[in-house]
């Protein structure tokens, strides 16, 4: 009777100490993204891209001559939670690197905590800007790689003379609007050409808003809505738009958070012409990008699945990493945060991403007008890369600051007209 | 015959359709597969000016996104995508089968808005001697809206042969808004002086554009002021209307998610956080009934209300025995009970249909609007559920009127001790109240998923509004929750144009604070002695 049981004992105890052993040569990647919660919906993919690429660099022979090891936590879509997990990570897990985050306010969350322990944080979402942390890498959008150019897209291109700035009301929509509209005035839009309106999060009841819109754009003046409504409530928005018979034609409508992901879960048909703005699609007609969908569709073993925006740039950050690792021959904080810029690895549009001083990397722009089967037919696109700019050129306060992690200067929030360096969060 | 045929095509620009050997659409299709928009927009034209059999399968293609192109040998083809990932490919000029390919041999040949537009109008203006008036309208319509000068010789054209009055006015129509660009004074004159009660956004766009170009002559610009300002009057009067039905149809979407709550929390006095997930129960089994039966989207609805309500009225049976039956009078616990099973139900649908939305389909008759009259439309799908609010709230009303159930629930209600002395099962008649508050939630769910996104926090997103509804209507009265729900939903959207779409909320939350202050038993209170208890 007793000797199975001892026999479990003495196997438990070997396994025990053959993952400790093993513990010690590998090179820990942590992941933070939320699996449960409001933002379990677009983050749980993150989580699989990021395990997609470990087991790929293990299969390419690991990094430094060790196997990497991921390391998951759920933050559950909880922001104080997600600093808690963060520290977790770093002190008791002693992870290497860490790839996390989708709202700002979680990365603001986890900002102090990276910039104590100097851990090293890869976000993979487009963001407002101002912002520019030593231990941030930031491979998503600045707003002049997403926002600016989409504006220029439908002024150019459409002909866009009125414009609707509708979004969700929280810092990414106001801060980004609050650009827009500097930059839109700055271009000699006057005042009443421009409208501006937040919604709740998860807002349904889009009737009224809608009827605003057309009302707007019947004036006589080729009208456009930008879109930062977050997630969830845009399904009922185009709804709602196609209800009240506004096509993509009449009043087009560019957005900034609707990917791929998003739209696989909804009927698209009143969505076809409708515009979004991002540095990926998963329509993008390259070898490199045909090969990643390959591989993801055979890692998440469903051929339904879609690949996006922010997964290309988990992508990039996870290869910008391991090139700067094996630079530095070290996972060493410091070491990797000097190394890694300047690094340039290939991203999935058949172009060259290259990180950059500010800790920003540069992408190219594309417009994609929504299709019916859920994809993106492109229609635009900047010629070269655009360098991200960490802090806007048309907010007065944040013109003359620039950000550089590099020797001399050494500063996320460097203002060129005193000289002085001051703190992280600039207000 | 045949002539009017021939000015249908001329719809298509004027350039090639002389030239109708298949060797001149074979190039043409052919030349749709580049990068340029302007190089295929040309080679669209000069198809439909065509009159080879194919064009019409060639341009709908084209529109549908169903037209590509093989890598390498570069021959255009129609692909269907394949269940098991691929594509099934027929030659888009010779019909041939060319059997399945992967996805990625084949790319596909794009459209942009501005081409999409003109496809519509070249594939309605071939539709143009159509045999059902309905279909000639269409292409009426189209031709009008792709504002091409060109074709209106086309519609005048078309004014002489047609007989069918409503295709007469809608040819005339074309006739004004193309005659607001008329290079002859008194010609546009004319139009903008008829164009006084037309709401078309089309005209008024162009009335907008004279008034205001100071390059024209004086009466021009004063009869374009005139008609616009007619047309901003009848607009704002039936701005008025629309309103007050978006209003109407806010409320019926608070009282479908509050009435259920009225029942369990209003008549049993039972405090169930879980009430948003049965809500989101019932949405599920919308998306279910649909997969369930992919041939029959316009009748899933009917098939996914009685499911919904037997799905959450046993959910809500499963939760009264488990959990809430235990609680009876301890509302405190009854509120950290039931919030803990929203989270395990929340996690359940999260597990077993993933955390993604799911994708539920509005049947046809559902989408669009209905026209009143020009400029004032009402949404489809609005329209239903406010109607659809009605019938539940009026089947409940009967429920509890009268049948032996409503009378025992009442009964129980005004005093439990006494009912039971008079015979009247209590633990029946709590099973079958809550399990009857928490199916009408489900049917609320079929509602709200024509509305809203299907996924684990549906729920969430309702569950403060119908406990708002229901404590200003007054605990435990159904009309309480039905003039609540339909007022706070006019309220709301009254303040929204003039406060924004957060304040309106706020304001709506601090007038019930105000408002419960001063009568804590809501608009209808109930009155008696059971209140006393």
């Amino acid at each position: 009777m007793l000797k199975p049981f001892i026999k479990v004992c003495v196997l438990a105890i070997l396994t025990v100490s053959a993952a400790l052993a093993n513990a010690a040569d590998t090179i820990k990647v942590g992941v933070l993204h939320s699996l449960s919660g409001t933002m379990a919906i677009s983050e749980t993919t993150l989580k699989d891209t990021i395990l997609m690429m470990v087991e790929e660099q293990n299969a390419a022979g690991g990094l430094l001559g060790k196997n990497l090891e991921a390391v998951v936590v759920d933050p559950a879509s909880n922001w104080p939670l997600f600093a808690e997990k963060a520290r977790e990570l770093i002190e008791k897990e002693e992870v290497d690197v860490i790839f996390g985050c989708w709202t700002s306010v979680s990365r603001k969350s986890v900002l102090p905590v990276f910039e104590e322990l100097n851990g090293l944080l890869f976000y993979p979402v487009q963001y407002e800007g101002e912002e520019s942390s030593k231990n941030v890498f930031y491979t998503g959008a600045a707003p002049n790689q997403q926002a600016i150019p989409a504006v220029d897209y439908l002024r150019d291109e459409i002909g866009a003379q009125r414009w609707v700035l509708a979004g969700t009301d929280y810092v990414y929509p106001r801060t980004t609007n609050k650009i827009l509209e500097a930059y839109l005035k700055a271009n000699g839009v006057a005042d009443e050409d421009i409208l501006i309106n937040y919604t709740p999060f998860g807002h349904s009841d889009w009737q009224s808003i809608v009827s605003d819109i057309k009302k707007f754009g019947s004036a006589g003046k080729k009208t456009a809505v930008v879109s930062t409504i977050n997630g969830d409530a845009n399904v009922p928005f185009y709804k709602e738009l196609g209800n009240q018979d506004i096509s993509a034609e009449d009043i087009p409508v560019i957005a900034f958070s609707v990917g791929e992901e998003e739209l696989s879960g909804i009927d698209t048909g009143p969505l076809v012409g409708h515009l979004a703005a991002w540095n990926y699609f998963m329509s993008v007609d390259a070898e490199v990008n045909d090969d990643f969908i390959d591989s993801w569709l055979d890692f998440i073993d469903d051929e339904e699945r879609v690949t996006n925006d922010p997964m290309e740039a988990h992508y990039i950050g996870f290869k910008m990493w391991v090139e700067a690792v094996k630079k530095a021959g070290t996972t060493d904080s410091d070491a990797v945060q000097d190394a890694i810029i300047g690094v340039s690895v290939p991203n999935l549009s058949g172009g060259i991403a290259t990180m950059m001083p500010n800790h920003h990397i540069t992408k190219p722009v594309l417009i994609g007008e929504i299709q019916d089967d859920g994809q993106f037919d492109i229609v635009w696109e900047t010629s070269g890369s655009v360098p991200g700019d960490a802090w806007s050129d048309f907010l007065p306060g944040s013109r003359d600051i620039t950000a550089d992690w590099q020797a001399p200067l050494s500063c996320g929030n460097y203002n060129v007209k005193t000289g002085t360096c001051s703190g992280q969060v600039y207000e | 015959m045949k002539f009017f045929r021939f000015s249908g095509l001329l719809a298509g620009l004027l350039i090639s359709w002389p030239v109708m050997s298949s060797d001149a659409f074979e190039t043409a299709v052919l030349s749709l597969n580049t990068r340029s928009f302007a190089d295929k927009t040309v080679a669209a034209n000069q198809l439909a000016a065509m009159e080879h059999p194919r064009v019409d399968l060639v341009l709908d293609a084209l529109l549908e996104g169903e037209l590509y192109s093989r890598r390498r040998s570069d021959v255009v083809v129609f692909a269907t995508s394949l269940e098991a990932g691929g594509y099934h490919l027929v030659d888009a000029v010779t019909g041939e089968d060319l059997g399945d390919v992967g996805r990625r041999d084949v790319r596909k040949i794009s459209v942009n808005n501005k081409l999409r537009r003109q496809l519509k109008g070249l594939i309605a203006s071939r539709q143009l001697n159509a045999p059902e008036p309905d279909a000639r309208i269409a292409a009426v319509e189209a031709i009008s809206n792709t504002g091409d000068i060109n074709l209106r010789d086309v519609i005048v054209r078309q004014k002489t042969v047609e007989s069918n009055t409503s295709v007469l006015a809608a040819l005339d129509l074309a006739l004004v808004v193309f005659d607001l660009d008329s290079d002859d004074a008194a010609v546009r004159l004319a139009a903008v002086q008829a164009s006084a009660d037309n709401l078309h956004a089309n005209v008024r766009v162009k009335l907008t554009n004279i008034a205001g170009d100071a390059s024209l002559d004086e009466e021009l610009r004063s009869a374009a002021t005139n008609s616009l300002l007619a047309i901003e009057k009848k607009v704002s009067r039936y701005q008025m209307i629309e309103t007050l039905f978006f209003g109407l149809s806010l409320g019926s979407v608070l009282v479908l998610a509050a009435i259920g709550l009225s029942i369990t929390f209003g008549v049993m006095g039972v405090i169930n956080m879980a009430h948003g997930e049965l809500i989101m129960l019932g949405a599920y089994t919308t998306y279910v009934v649909q997969l369930l039966f992919p041939d029959a989207i316009a009748w899933s609805l009917f098939i996914a209300i009685p499911a919904a309500f037997v799905v959450s009225g046993t959910a809500g049976i499963i939760i009264e025995r488990g959990v809430i039956r235990y609680l009876y009078g301890r509302p405190l616990e009854t509120l950290l009970a039931t919030f803990g099973v929203s989270l395990i139900l929340q996690q359940l649908v999260r597990t077993v249909f993933s955390p993604l939305n799911r994708s539920v389909i509005t049947p046809e008759w559902m989408s669009g609007s209905l026209e009143i009259v020009g400029g004032l439309s009402i949404t489809w799908n609005r329209l239903y559920i406010f109607f659809f609010a009605l019938m539940v709230f009026a089947a409940l009303l009967l429920i509890l009127q009268k049948t032996r159930l409503g009378l025992e629930v009442r009964a129980v209600t005004q005093n439990r001790a006494m009912a039971q002395a008079m015979g009247i099962r209590n633990t029946r008649v709590d099973i079958l109240t809550f399990g009857l508050g928490a199916g009408i939630a489900g049917v609320a769910g079929v509602a709200l998923s024509q509305l809203t996104n299907v996924g684990p926090n549906l729920g969430q997103s309702y569950i403060v509004d119908s406990f708002m509804v229901v404590v200003f209507g007054g605990v435990g009265n159904l009309w309480g929750t039905l003039v609540a729900g339909l007022s706070l939903g006019v309220v709301n959207k009254f303040l929204e144009p003039y406060a924004g779409a957060v304040v309106a909320k706020i304001l709506v939350l601090i007038f019930i604070i105000l408002f419960i202050q001063r009568r804590p038993r809501g608009l209808f209170p109930q009155k008696g002695r059971a209140v006393e208890n």
